[in-house]
């Protein structure tokens, strides 16, 4: 196939506005010369991009699925029916499996990461990736409260941490580290909190601090494609800037990734005096290295939230008074769900917004901070277009801020930003910076090799928000799967591995057996959940 | 040959260490399993469906499938019911299947655990597994249920008598009854709390009220066990049939879930159902993550729907709205209200099932299957929500559920 006449860019690949012919064969982009079907897509006036690859999205498993369970009004509001291509299903924040996956490629994404699987729920993470079509997609594995992690940190027992986590990496079929509150969820396990990077977690002798660096390090040495994957502690509170900042600054130098970084990136002392961070944590960001970020931008209207942040969901259901799920999971790891809704007119929700770009636009590298709403935690992923509008229009920034609370224009400094992302910029928090942050070599540009993963757009200056929300054209593995924003075709993705491979030592198996309840011989995800898998090689 | 850590397709418990032996495919010897399980893997081999019948005429299996997708195809308002008794896949395509028929789907918890789901789309639900119990709980409190002849492994493997990294034995731990009669279950406890018949929802809204300070009214043995549960370190809440199908129903399961919610003011505090099939926690979540909704759903307007009450299966039979009927490793016939089962036995009805049941005597259509589980592999989800893949320990020529269900939507599309 040949995309003709396009106006291409590929920030990866250097292309920036130029009219460049695309040409793919059996799904990867190839050299003219080895091109052997003919067929064309005319582009002449049409923008293309690489496909869109999601770094952090809530898609599959436990959480998301007690939250659609929970969550019937949600469903009732926004449905989808079948077609020929398509199977049905609802929305609105939680939508069922095959509807995230037609609204991810309507919009021109082909890539999604689940971004917190439970190890012992795994193999219901990899369930619901069977009925996500389209997309390729994998999921992070949550280990910052994992029992062995803090035996071994506690115990000072470095290799015999690396060698678990290469195990479960393994045993879960997970593709990154993911810590969320490190130690706070297993002191939840008893009510309780952290609130420090060195306050001790619950009946263990170690701290955030020590879980975060033991983690950082094993994930460095064994060279897994993505970096950490950190929910910082004191997600959602006041003054969180703080430990946000501290967090990055200590890793280094290290690799980490910093998730959904609008909600860690609050200054003032409470709710009466909160304000934005924002700029700070920009300015640590530009300052730091390998170090990147997403937003977690909030959209306003409806939410679910949902993360293995047990105790700050208890937080948020005292303070919106809506209703509170939660689920510990033995030895490792737990989560809450709660819906929410942001307000233009509260004066948190409004600041929350702000931080989001605030961030966005401060930090100067875009292949350091990319676009997330943390789905569903801070508006569902199909808003996204919303964001990439305000991004690269300041107009458009000042007509919104002239809609939400009006101290907004007083403790942000969102309204002084002048900055305008260019397609380029867009391409890369959208596309070439995340797929680099994941290691993910066939994704993220058009370059020979590459993965025939490409959206193509009519994009018009004045209408940016309706320019990305339907792509003229989705294509995935050289397939047409998507034409004029509808599912044209039944295609299915691959899911995404690693191939560490470690064993358990007959001390980790007793233990395993004594304090688990399921066997270790029934604990490992089986390949019959994997029927189209990717290995990538960790070096 | 010895099949370790195989993984029991009877109740809830899902228990995933059992031992079976298989000596010529037959199996011949079952370890570690409580004696239903014994009973289910050394008796699946007994009281089969032969062969699959059109109208009690033996046909070859391609005849009936033909024939249920011609039923199925040419009714107005299919109801396809069961799921709960096998394996997620083919849950997944019995879902598919309703899809494209426009047809209704429901799973057996709406004659069970329903009212606990309507309870969570209220109030939410604060859970935990069941290796956060046998790890931590100090408090078990077992409410209208009694696993010691239901959930015969629940108090071993779970809840009351193993070791746990924080609780070392039964000592440590404090086990309370509530029930309307005193049970095998009551034995076990350290408390036994007997409560009038469908006096549920008072006792548990007393007991909330007295939490905040209100409950007066409150039996001084429930407030001295509401004190305890504020005081304990991690208490569990499980609870059966007594509350979700006793008069309240939902708003029963509704107050335990605020009652355990608003004790986190106070302590870690969980609740989690007493889930009845092996995988009815599966097809609630199979049916969420493809419909949103976790049972009584309906396709007719080309997406799903649901209305528990409108298109809960009994409810749909009672009003006889269904033409046609696949009941899919289910037996409605035998423990559904009369005037729900009569209308099955009035319409053409399909059965997939391993064995001969009373549903299946009256089936127009009957197909066998291999006994998920035993004779075939899939997924099953625990009562707290694990997954667990479930083993094949002997061979069958009989296809499983996901592969007839398989055939019938090739042919429905065909």
């Amino acid at each position: 196939m040949i995309i003709k006449n396009g106006t291409v860019y590929d920030p990866a690949n250097n292309i920036n506005g130029e009219k460049v012919d695309i040409f793919i064969e059996k799904g990867k982009i190839v050299d003219e010369s080895e091109l052997r079907d003919k067929k064309e897509i005319e582009a002449s006036g049409l923008v293309v991009l690489p496909g869109g690859v999601e770094i952090h999205t809530h898609i599959a498993g436990s959480k998301v699925n007690i939250a659609r369970i929970m969550r019937p009004e949600d469903h009732r509001k926004d449905v989808v029916r079948k077609t020929p291509y398509q199977r049905s299903g609802t929305g609105y924040t939680v939508p069922t499996t095959f509807t995230i996956g037609y609204r991810y490629a309507e919009m021109g994404y082909t890539t999604v990461w689940e971004a917190a699987a439970p190890p012992l729920g795994a193999r219901h993470s990899h369930e619901e990736l069977l009925d996500i079509p389209i997309v390729d997609k994998g999921i992070f594995t949550l280990m910052g409260s994992n029992y062995f992690v803090l035996k071994y940190t506690e115990e000072g027992e470095f290799e015999k941490l690396k060698n678990f986590v290469a195990w479960l990496l393994h045993a879960t079929k997970g593709y990154a580290v993911k810590i969320v509150n490190p130690g706070g969820v297993e002191s939840w396990k008893w009510g309780k909190n952290v609130s420090s990077l060195d306050d001790t977690v619950q009946n263990f002798n170690v701290t955030p601090r020590e879980i975060l660096k033991n983690l950082a390090r094993a994930a460095d040495e064994l060279h897994l494609p993505h970096s950490i994957h950190v929910h910082c502690n004191n997600l959602g509170s006041p003054g969180n800037y703080a430990i946000t900042r501290e967090t990055i600054e200590m890793l280094s130098p290290y690799r980490r990734h910093i998730t959904h970084i609008q909600f860690n990136s609050y200054a003032g002392e409470d709710w009466g005096t909160f304000t934005s961070g924002g700029s700070d944590i920009a300015a640590t960001l530009n300052k730091s290295k390998n170090v990147t970020c997403d937003v977690g931008q909030v959209i306003f209207g409806d939410a679910t939230t949902m993360t293995a942040d047990g105790p700050w969901q208890h937080t948020l259901f005292k303070l919106s008074g809506n209703k509170w799920a939660n689920s510990d999971v033995e030895m490792e790891t737990g989560a809450g769900i709660v819906p929410y809704r942001f307000k233009k007119k509260n004066v948190v929700n409004a600041i929350q917004w702000s931080i989001g770009l605030e961030v966005l636009l401060l930090t100067e590298d875009p292949y350091k901070v990319f676009l997330t709403t943390d789905h569903p935690n801070a508006g569902p992923f199909y808003h996204y277009p919303q964001v990439m509008e305000l991004l690269m229009s300041r107009k458009k920034r000042e007509e919104m801020l002239e809609t939400v609370h009006p101290l907004v224009k007083e403790r942000s400094v969102l309204p002084s930003i002048e900055r305008e992302y260019s397609l380029s910029d867009l391409a890369v928090v959208t596309r070439a910076g995340t797929a680099r942050a994941l290691g993910m070599t066939a994704k993220g540009h058009l370059g020979v090799g590459a993965d025939a993963d490409i959206s193509i757009y009519r994009f018009d200056e004045e209408q940016i928000q309706k320019s990305f929300q339907k792509a003229a054209y989705t294509i995935k593995d050289g397939v047409i799967v998507v034409k004029d924003g509808t599912v044209v075709a039944d295609h299915m993705g691959k899911t995404y591995v690693l191939d560490v491979k470690a064993d358990l030592s007959e001390e980790e198996r007793q233990i395993f057996s004594k304090y688990y309840t399921v066997q270790v011989s029934n604990y490992p995800v089986e390949e019959a959940y994997l029927p189209q898998k990717e290995v990538v090689t960790c070096r | 040959m010895i099949h370790e850590d195989v993984v029991c397709p009877f109740c809830g418990c899902l228990c995933d260490d059992i031992a079976v032996t298989t000596e010529d495919n037959m199996i011949t010897d079952v370890k570690n399993g409580c004696a239903i399980s014994k009973s289910k893997f050394m008796n699946h081999h007994l009281n089969l469906l032969e062969s699959a019948l059109v109208d009690n005429m033996k046909v070859s299996l391609d005849e009936a499938v033909g024939r249920a997708v011609e039923i199925l195809t040419n009714a107005d308002n299919p109801l396809i019911y069961g799921l709960s008794s096998t394996e997620c896949e083919a849950q997944r395509h019995a879902i598919h299947l309703a899809e494209l028929l426009g047809a209704t789907i429901d799973q057996t918890a709406s004659v069970c655990h329903g009212p606990t789901i309507l309870g969570t789309q209220d109030a939410g639900c604060v859970k935990c597994t069941l290796g956060e119990v046998k790890n931590r709980a100090d408090l078990i409190i077992y409410w209208g249920c009694n696993p010691a002849e239901a959930h015969i492994r629940h108090f071993r493997r779970y809840s009351v008598f193993p070791e746990g990294l924080f609780r070392k034995s039964k000592k440590e731990r404090e086990v309370v009854v509530v029930d309307v009669r005193n049970t095998a279950s009551a034995r076990i406890a350290t408390t036994f709390l007997q409560i009038a018949p469908g006096t549920d929802f008072e006792t548990i809204s007393l007991m909330r009220a007295y939490l905040k300070g209100k409950g007066d009214a409150l039996p001084d043995e429930f407030k001295n066990l509401v004190e305890r549960m504020k005081r304990c370190e991690f208490g569990i809440m499980f609870f059966g049939l007594g509350l979700t199908m006793s008069r309240g129903k939902h708003l029963n399961v509704d107050a335990a879930l605020r009652l355990v919610r608003d004790l986190n003011e106070y302590t870690k505090f969980s609740i989690t159902p007493m889930r009845g099939h092996y995988n009815v926690a599966g097809a609630g979540s199979t049916m969420a993550w493809i419909t949103g909704y976790p049972f009584a759903v309906n396709f007719s307007m080309g997406y799903p729907v649901s209305n528990p009450g409108e298109f809960s299966a009994v409810d749909v039979l009672a009003r006889k709205e269904c033409d046609a009927a696949l009941i899919i490793a289910s037996d409605p016939v035998a423990n559904f209200p009369a005037e729900s089962w009569k209308h099955l036995a009035d319409i053409p009805t399909i059965v997939m099932d391993p064995k001969v049941s009373l549903t299946s005597r009256i089936a127009k259509v009957s197909i066998p299957v291999a006994t998920a589980g035993i004779e075939a592999e899939g997924t099953a989800y625990r009562m707290d929500g694990i997954p667990l893949r479930l083993k094949k320990v002997v061979d069958t020529t009989r296809l499983s559920d996901a592969a007839v269900l398989s055939r019938m939507i090739e042919k429905v599309r065909a």
